[in-house]
């Protein structure tokens, strides 16, 4: 016999934390959702190197060919590719939650399919920059 | 930690302005991109001359500080969920959302810096 004094913990559901999120099989909403966070946590930490380029691309038409000459560098144009990765994730996916706050496609089937169109168009947009960074366009 | 006995001091304001803010600051930013990108498709401006004579232009220094400061505050909006998130101790969540505000008024006063020295 169980008394409410002496019933076992209810569960308790926080979020998930950032050591959890491997072991999570997340459904493509909650996987959007995430990258959401993520895209836009790496975005803020890379602030103050966004700000440098564009200070470089202004000041004068020196800085402007001292920038070009650093950004063909490999691992300078990979740090760009993740910039535009996480800002076409964030963008997109800021733009499925706008919808969802409308309470467009807030049902289960179509948010699922909303949360692949995401995908459907940040990644082969990241994938044609990446073309275009490393010379293949 | 606790403030008398029943308010806990979490960081929220449990309202709707923040929820507001971080929407419309999102539709700023994502609005001046398009502009950024058509301007860009309109000038032509690929090198440095043409690259440097938009944002020469006062109402392009205008629009982007904006643009900016949007982006400034959806950044605080948003990164101070993270720590409300997965940081609970208040003094260590505090700290770090009195560095993310430090951090983000110095990115603003280099952005102005960068802005009007063009």
């Amino acid at each position: 016999m169980s008394s409410p004094l002496t019933s076992s913990k209810r569960p308790e559901f926080r979020n998930i934390h950032v050591t959890q999120i491997v072991g999570y099989r997340l459904p493509p909403s909650g996987l959007v959702s995430i990258m959401h966070r993520m895209s836009g946590a790496l975005l803020f930490l890379l602030l103050p190197w966004i700000l440098w380029l564009f200070d470089l691309s202004l000041i004068s038409e020196v800085s402007f060919a001292h920038l070009a000459r650093y950004a063909s560098h490999w691992l300078v144009k990979l740090g760009l590719l993740a910039v535009i990765w996480a800002f076409l994730h964030h963008l997109v996916a800021g733009l499925r939650y706008l919808l969802l706050d409308l309470h467009i496609g807030v049902e289960k089937e179509a948010a699922r399919r909303s949360a692949f169109a995401v995908y459907l168009i940040s990644l082969p947009l990241t994938l044609l920059a990446a073309l275009r960074l490393f010379g293949a366009v | 930690m606790a403030i008398g006995s029943k308010r806990l001091v979490v960081g929220a304001h449990y309202g709707l302005g923040n929820w507001l803010a971080q929407r419309i600051s999102a539709l700023l930013i994502a609005a001046y991109f398009v502009f950024l990108l058509i301007a860009l498709l309109v000038t032509r401006s690929a090198s440095y001359e043409g690259w440097a004579g938009l944002f020469s232009n006062l109402w392009m220094k205008v629009i982007t500080l904006v643009a900016l400061f949007a982006l400034f505050y959806h950044a605080w909006v948003g990164v101070r969920d993270i720590w409300m998130d997965y940081v609970k101790p208040t003094g260590v969540r505090l700290g770090l959302q009195v560095l993310t505000v430090l951090w983000l008024l110095f990115c603003a006063v280099w952005a102005v810096q960068i802005l009007w020295r063009v």
